[in-house]
């Protein structure tokens, strides 16, 4: 039987949390391959539209990094990122996904064991979900 | 058609290993819009620059991939090589494939498909960029530097001397920092304050320089090159420039605190001068202290003031500076007394941090440099000191070595032994780490010549017996255990940002470590930027460092500030909000979003527009634009979708 292996999205901002990966990194801390990610300068540049388009084209979740609370390079866009997600799981909820499929998470530059822990955790629950529901046929 | 160019670097063997290259290359080549694809050992050598140059002309490429390391690595390298090429810089990408794939996915076969992916949703990003122009942006030829330690001072004069304004921010009365408060200073012995007290003359002099002493800085927005500084600066209720520091005011003073200065040790007055040398030589009303502005509780001082310098009717004011770079200097504090409760540290009077003994040796200090202790003034005849107080013990305080106690503590012992010919002076230590010029000879110096003895072990405890601290510990060579009668201890306390450092670091959004030390934005290659353009770092801010480091960081810094003050523009990132107009229908939300003013409508045409100079490009606004009318240059919602799409396509 094949395994299953979750196909991830992960959106990841400049500042935090893809420097975060890039330690991750340096410091050659394994984790599981199935995220690739995005660089987008503010966790704030990412538009419900993205997510809800990589759920369409069979993505099994999102995972969205951006800087920690007061933290944001442009002062409070990873505020404005929090309440969009917020918003956005009610929605997906109500289309049948899960709303573990989506994670927003902060993490540092500093954080590279962060960044290695959550993605392998973010994965090992996506795989406990099983594949996401088959996006609706586009008219 | 588009051309895409995909050239795989090996980087050595670290992403060879666990990529396979030639697959990589195979797989890429197929891919549509590519047109070549082409492996080398070391893409960022000098060889390797060439052939993308080169296999741009041959091949008229009009776009290129670089699947390497980060792009915070060698984004810039590669985007010249393309200019040199003949392309638009920003017409070339970087494939992160060496910390987000090669370096954290063991397996060879999910690290090559993983490479793969990464690299065909750059190559959908890249088909889609356009050739942009660096955004012009004029520079403000003036610097900030917060904290007036060594590093800051000699930052400042290194500015003021190539010609540009200096504001140098001081949270105290004066500038000196910790540097002030020393007697002698390793591996020379020569006086500390005979050095540094010239220094801060020529800072007090300089005509391009200005101080705000008794300030902090509150805010600064604005972006590099055009910053606005907000400065509280405290009420002067001494005018600096009628002051004649003759003391007459202090004199009559009838409220007496301990000493910042002295650390205690000592008292001064409410009205008082922080130390003779203090710049600005001025004398300064601690309003906290003071028994009250009006002349009904008390008042003398202004009495007796001739010049009539003091002044009680004067308030806080916010100063607000532009300036074009900002140095940050804000040193280090001692880690909390609080925190040491096993060794009694602020408990027992006798056991006292390393810039106590500092004072207590120093010929200006409260016992005009003779070796006598706290409690009674007796000479101590068996002195203690203990290493690694607060440092090395992640268990229960800091991980990160101070690395600077193993020196001035030798320099403690080597300069108490020329006070008291006759007394026994231990040190406890972990390691010796004397990694400097002339550092290992100087310990050498300490142990044979002056026969301190060196007890390698940790001490679990001391205590009052008497008029004496029992010093228990163990010496880890010989596995015995020390008990130890001593007259006085002095701990080797860790350095640590102090709390208002710590504060305004944060409110300035600059990135530390978990220390709370400033992250400076490459370890190695630039190590005093920070990851804030225009925001620079030296000193002990950034980290535990003797005297001469904190001055090569201050002048370092100066030059790296120097190079963006001396050109005309600054070439920001032209990778930020436009708007397609037809499709915007003003309604605003974009300029509500905007934290940079950046975004502002144009009531005639009735639609949004973008400042260029001021956007920074954090696509707030993109995400939040209704109609899609906003868009990220070379990151627009098409390419956003297409690198989605190209990652989930196949699997």
């Amino acid at each position: 039987m094949k395994v299953f292996e979750p196909k991830i999205v992960c959106f990841l901002c400049k500042w935090c949390t893809y420097a975060g990966a890039d330690l991750a990194g340096t410091s050659r801390m394994e984790y599981r391959p199935n995220g690739v990610s995005i660089r987008v300068m503010c966790s704030s540049r990412v538009d419900p539209q993205h997510i809800l388009r990589a759920f369409e084209k069979g993505a099994d979740g999102v995972f969205i990094g951006g800087c920690h609370p007061g933290d944001c390079h442009y002062q409070n866009g990873n505020y404005k990122t929090l309440r969009r997600i917020e918003l956005l799981k009610k929605i997906l909820t109500s289309f049948g996904f899960e709303k573990e499929r989506l994670r927003l998470e902060w993490i540092s530059a500093s954080e590279g064991n962060k960044f290695a822990k959550t993605m392998n955790d973010f994965i090992n629950n996506i795989k406990n979900l099983g594949p996401a529901p088959k996006p609706l046929a586009r008219r | 058609m588009k051309r895409v160019g995909v050239f795989v670097c090996h980087c050595g063997v670290n992403i060879a290993e666990t990529v396979n290259i030639e697959e990589v290359i195979k797989s890429i080549k197929e891919y549509p819009g590519v047109n070549m694809a082409q492996d080398y050992v070391f893409m960022c050598s000098d060889p390797g620059q060439n052939l993308i140059t080169k296999s741009i002309r041959e091949n008229k490429l009009d776009k290129v991939i670089v699947a390497c390391c980060s792009p915070t690595l060698h984004e810039s390298t590669f985007r010249q090589a393309a200019k040199e090429g003949g392309i638009n810089p920003y017409q070339l990408e970087i494939a992160n494939i060496r910390e987000q794939c090669s370096w954290v996915h063991p397996d060879r076969k999910e690290a090559t498909r993983k490479a793969i992916k990464i690299i065909k949703s750059m190559v959908e990003k890249v088909i889609l960029n356009e050739s942009l122009e660096p955004v012009k942006v004029p520079v403000t030829k003036k610097a900030c530097v917060i904290g007036g330690g060594v590093a800051g001072i000699q930052a400042a004069l290194d500015l003021a001397d190539a010609g540009h304004k200096v504001v140098l921010v001081e949270k105290t009365p004066s500038i000196g920092g910790h540097m002030a408060q020393l007697s002698e200073t390793f591996p020379t012995l020569d006086c500390s304050q005979c050095i540094l007290t010239p220094k801060m003359v020529s800072v007090s002099k300089h005509p391009n320089i200005k101080i705000f002493n008794n300030s902090e800085v509150v805010d600064i927005d604005g972006i590099v090159g055009n910053f606005r500084v907000k400065i509280r600066k405290k009420a002067a209720y001494v005018d600096p420039d009628l002051c004649t520091i003759c003391g007459d005011c202090s004199d009559v003073c009838p409220v007496w605190v301990p000493s910042e200065y002295d650390r205690g040790l000592a008292f001064r007055k409410a009205i008082y001068i922080p130390f003779a040398q203090s710049i600005p030589a001025t004398f300064t009303l601690d309003i906290d202290n003071c028994l009250g502005l009006s002349p009904i509780a008390c008042g003398k001082c202004r009495e007796v003031c001739e010049p009539k310098a003091i002044n009680y009717d004067v308030y806080d004011t916010i100063i607000e500076e532009e300036v074009g770079a900002v140095i940050v200097a804000t040193g280090f504090d001692l880690y909390p007394v609080e925190e040491m409760a096993e060794y009694g540290y602020g408990k027992y009077p006798d056991v006292i941090d390393g810039l106590m003994f500092e004072r207590i040796l120093s010929a200006t200090g409260p016992t005009g440099g003779e070796v006598r202790r706290p409690s009674d003034g007796k000479v101590p005849e068996n002195i203690v000191f203990i290493q690694c107080s607060g440092s090395r013990d992640p268990e229960r305080h800091n991980s990160h070595c101070s690395k600077i106690c193993c020196m001035y503590t030798a320099k403690h012992a080597k300069l108490y032994k020329h006070k008291v010919h006759h007394g026994n002076a231990v040190i406890f230590y972990i390691d010796i780490r004397s990694g400097g010029k002339g550092y290992e000879e100087f310990i050498q110096d300490t142990i044979e010549k002056e026969r301190v003895t060196y007890i390698r072990g940790k001490v679990a405890k001391l205590f009052q017996e008497g008029d004496r601290i029992t010093v228990w510990g163990v010496d880890t060579l010989t596995g015995q255990k020390v008990e130890i009668q001593a007259d006085m201890v002095v701990l080797a306390m860790a350095m640590v940002p102090g709390p208002d450092s710590r504060e305004l670091i944060k409110k300035l959004k600059l990135s530390t470590n978990h220390i709370g030390f400033l992250s400076e934005a490459h370890p190695k290659l630039r190590p005093v930027e920070t990851m804030k353009a225009g925001f620079f770092l030296c000193g002990t801010g950034q980290g535990p460092k003797d005297i001469p480091e904190s001055v090569a960081q201050g002048s370092a810094a100066a030059s790296k500030a120097l190079a963006m003050l001396s050109s005309e523009y600054l070439h920001h990132d032209p990778d930020i909000a436009m708007v397609i107009e037809d499709y915007c229908c003003g309604c605003g939300i974009c300029v509500s979003v905007c934290p940079y003013s950046a975004r502002v409508i144009d009531t005639a045409e009735k639609i949004a527009r973008v400042e260029e100079v001021l956007c920074e490009g954090c696509g707030s606004c993109i995400s939040a634009c209704p109609t899609g009318a906003s868009q990220q240059k070379n990151l627009t919602d098409s390419q956003i979708f297409n690198m989605v799409d190209s990652i989930l396509k196949g699997v």
